[in-house]
């Protein structure tokens, strides 16, 4: 005989007027190989389907279902639950705006963001269909889709303290992203470019170091050291500035 | 009732989507993509391999050029594919890869010098030369002559999905995710935009647009194993159908994969096999040597799947709570290998099964992979029967990819076909004026409010959504899988007959309130199951085995009676069938019908006279 499983799982509606937010509970037999993902949907099929949560790839790819699983946030797809105890609490991410119940509104703080960082190569040059395209070194293609790995989960910025305390803090996930670009030879941006945006309290000088967002990323990023690389180079373009002055 | 008014709308924000609205964008047209989840999440972003492209950069891809990848193209096709845009895509492939590298992608660059790779389990060496250094790197794939995929590491999909919607962000593309259409607003002669459902809010709202284009990736969800995402259920496909008008192409056309992993069939890539990987039955005990004596485990996709269900079928399958299943086994591949060659494998094992491939075995069974059918379009993108629709991508029979889809193709296909029917789709918004009649938007709206207050006061019943649409999945599953015959076949359309009854009794046991998932399953399921009867339907009439659409009963290519494409009609929303019309697969013809070169190759061909039915080579 398997393990019943107890999941406590988040309700809330914000469509229903009638709704509370409260903690709901079901009980689930547990079957060989079983992810979340195969346990909340056999919850919505088989017990309530109402209930609300969000998946995509279902494959770890791409980063529809972090929630807080036991107390962290994660990617419920590739969360076994043989690697959990037999009771299972489910909250959605925090810091994010609530759809309902698991289901929260990444989307939007993403777009934000894209829009923040300017999130595209900045460059002069004109897009020639005739020509050869132009060389790169194959170090830096790799090391630019290393930071390109990011499934934008929000698992780090539900993490992160700061983005805990102010609602302005542009998080682990958007610094990552200058990063990208930064290192980038195809952007044209100069480091003083690059200062307008993230040298301020809500980027780069706005995280405390707590360091939660590496810990959490489903992804494995190296988070530390992108923020300790745009601390000193973001560092040393504030003093220049202060000596130009 | 909100409105939102564009030049240019696009139902999906994968690839395809995102490539023709940043075309759109460029020509000075406004454009909103739709999606059900945020840009990136789209199922492009999944793909893992690369983008097909004849670049030539590699020393394992010299010689390569556009002739070679189109007609590697047109055999994969199994000469199912329209010629004329098979040209299009190799022709315009190599020029949107460089475009991707100058917006942004990383893709993999040539190192000059020696290095070592792979082939059939053994080493072998090549030289990069100096000339081509920092140029586009190209990988091997299955059926190219050339190596000549161009990737990004094992994520090129998600770098390039990436790339696309920061150019979007750019070029002030809207995405307005979390909204899903339900309906097309149309007339029977044009569309003018869809009516959609807010997945944040439960409300209905209004897009209304000169030009709509339907780039919302394949139906594989109709099956009930899949390596598609959740959300490649084919909802954007229902709402042409609906109309009508609108037909769709070769929806037969269904490739299956062989190593999906149990149960929730993520792939596990066909590298395993190529570095040596067996498989294995109940016993384990490996048996695909004893049909396929030379290149057993290696044969080619379609293949593999037929035998590995062959053998499942004779009682060799594992049996489990998911259903049956066989293994794969890489453990004599040693850790070294399996850690480094093989690390996405080792990976998904252990993240997704809980499974060390490096002492145990994977379980896998043959699973849906890729929709070759979908919204049938001419080689502008322009769908049959509608003024101002358009489709592109897995959505869309535009058709390069006939009966079997090369892999790398599809990725390609996602912003070639986005670039070329992009433009096409800007010289139309240029030249054409739209009314739109308040009457006719308003009639769309009252019919989806009708439909939705109707689910959920269970008006026609109350069926549940998810038996219906189990039953569906599962006759779909035995009677329109890898192996068909007029029996199954026979048998499938009649099950699914008695699924379309049931799906328009469907009732919710929630409340409906607010985004209710259940609701958003309930409202595309009729239509659903009528794609399904579309698959099985033009399956059990296809008398002849050509690429992915294998027949028992009928085991030759057949080019006399079926070198065509089925165009499939839902002409009455009371009818139990759909109706099925015929085209000439192809108007022009580089490459004529001959032997693929793998795979079976029984042929009937065009010029054998009715009745004899000789057999070629």
């Amino acid at each position: 005989m398997s393990r019943l499983l107890k999941f406590n799982i988040f309700r809330y509606n914000p469509e229903d007027t009638q709704s509370e937010p409260h903690m709901q509970e079901f009980v689930l037999e547990e079957t060989d190989s079983m992810t979340l993902f195969i346990a909340l949907n056999r919850i919505r099929e088989e017990q309530d389907p109402s209930l609300q949560f969000d998946f995509c790839c279902r494959a770890g790819i791409c980063g529809s279902c972090g929630m807080v699983i036991n107390g962290r946030p994660g990617l419920a797809c590739h969360t076994k639950t043989r690697d959990l105890p037999g009771e299972i609490t489910l909250l959605p991410l925090p810091v994010f705006k609530l759809v309902g119940d698991l289901s929260v509104d990444t989307g939007s703080w993403f777009r934000e963001m894209y829009t923040a960082t300017e999130s595209w190569i900045h460059t002069d040059k004109e897009f020639d269909p005739t020509a050869l395209e132009e060389r790169m070194d194959n170090k830096d293609a790799v090391a630019i889709y290393e930071l390109e790995r990011c499934v934008e989960c929000g698992c780090c910025i539900s993490a992160c303290g700061t983005a805990r305390l102010r609602d302005d803090f542009i998080g682990a996930a958007a610094l990552n992203r200058v990063a990208r670009f930064l290192i980038d030879p195809r952007d044209q941006r100069s480091e003083n470019d690059y200062y307008e945006i993230i040298g301020n309290d809500m980027g780069i000088f706005g995280c405390m170091g707590l360091l939660a967002c590496e810990d959490v990323c489903p992804k494995h990023l190296p988070l530390q050291n992108q923020l300790g690389f745009l601390r000193r180079k973001m560092g040393i373009t504030s003093l220049k500035r202060i000596f130009k002055k | 009732m909100q409105t939102i008014y564009t030049d240019f709308l696009v139902v999906g924000a994968g690839l395809a989507g995102e490539r023709a609205a940043v075309q759109a964008a460029d020509a000075g047209f406004s454009a909103i993509c739709l999606s059900l989840v945020p840009a990136r999440r789209s199922h492009s972003s999944a793909a893992q391999g690369g983008m097909q492209a004849s670049l030539g950069n590699s020393v394992m891809g010299e010689g390569d050029c556009p002739d070679v990848h189109f007609a590697d193209t047109v055999k994969g096709s199994d000469w199912g594919c329209d010629q004329e845009v098979a040209r299009l895509f190799a022709d315009t492939a190599p020029i949107e890869m460089r475009r991707l590298a100058h917006w942004g992608v990383p893709w993999n660059r040539v190192v000059p010098g020696k290095s070592i790779y792979y082939k059939g389990g053994k080493q072998f060496e090549k030289v990069e030369a100096e000339d081509k250094e920092g140029l586009i790197m190209a990988r091997s794939f299955g059926g190219t002559a050339k190596w000549r995929t161009c990737y990004t590491s094992d994520g090129t999909g998600h770098a390039v999905m990436c790339t696309m919607d920061n150019r979007c962000a750019e070029k002030g593309v809207e995405v307005h995710d979390k909204t899903e259409a339900i309906a097309l607003i149309q007339d029977g002669e044009t569309c003018f935009g869809v009516v959609a459902r807010c997945l944040r809010t439960g409300e209905l709202r209004v897009y209304l647009s000169k030009a709509t284009m339907i780039a919302a990736g394949g139906f594989g969800r109709i099956y009930p194993n899949t390596t598609n995402a959740v959300i490649c259920d084919g909802g954007a496909h229902t709402m042409c159908l609906n109309t009508g008008v609108v037909p769709m192409g070769n929806m037969e056309a269904v490739q299956f994969h062989p190593t999906g992993i149990v149960p929730t069939d993520i792939l596990v890539t066909e590298g395993c096999r190529g570095d040596g990987g067996t498989l294995l039955d109940v016993n384990e005990k490996r048996f695909m040597h004893e049909y396929e004596p030379d290149k057993a485990e290696l044969a080619s996709r379609d293949v593999v799947s037929r035998w590995m269900t062959h053998h499942m079928r004779e009682g060799h399958g594992v049996k489990s709570p998911y259903g049956e299943h066989l293994w794969l086994d890489i453990r004599h591949l040693g850790e070294e290998h399996i850690t480094g060659k093989l690390r996405e494998v080792y990976e998904i094992c252990t993240s997704f099964l809980g499974v060390d491939p490096i002492h145990q075995l994977i379980p896998v069974r043959p699973t849906q992979h890729y929709s070759m059918g979908g919204v049938r379009t001419n080689k502008d993108g322009a769908a049959y029967g509608l003024k101002g629709l358009f489709a592109a991508g897995e959505a869309a029979c535009w058709d390069m990819h006939g009966f079997n889809r090369l892999g790398g193709n599809s990725l390609a296909e996602t912003v070639v076909a986005g670039g070329i029917i992009g433009r096409k789709i800007a010289e139309y918004l240029e030249g054409s004026e739209t009314e739109f009649k308040t009457s006719l938007i308003n009639d769309e709206v009252r019919k989806q409010q009708s439909r939705i207050d109707a689910l959920v006061n269970c008006t026609n019943g109350s069926e549940n959504v998810y038996k219906v649409r189990k039953a569906m999945q599962d006759a779909l599953h035995k009677g329109a899988n890898i192996f068909r015959n007029q029996q199954g076949l026979e048998a499938c359309v009649a099950e699914l007959q008695e699924a379309l009854i049931r799906s328009k009794n469907v009732g919710l046991r929630s409340d409906g309130k607010g985004v209710n998932p259940e609701l958003a399953s309930a409202l595309k399921l009729e239509g659903q199951v009528k794609m399904a009867l579309m698959v099985a339907y033009g399956a059990l009439q296809r008398t002849e085995s050509r690429g992915s659409h294998n027949r028992e009963d009928f085991t030759a290519r057949n080019d006399r009676d079926w070198l065509n494409r089925t165009l499939a009609y839902w002409k009455n929303t009371d009818d139990t069938l759909p109706t099925l019309e015929y085209e000439p697969a192809t108007e022009v013809v580089e490459i004529p019908p001959g032997d693929r070169g793998y795979g079976k190759s029984e042929i009937i061909s065009a010029d054998t006279p009715k009745g004899k039915g000789k057999k070629g080579k």
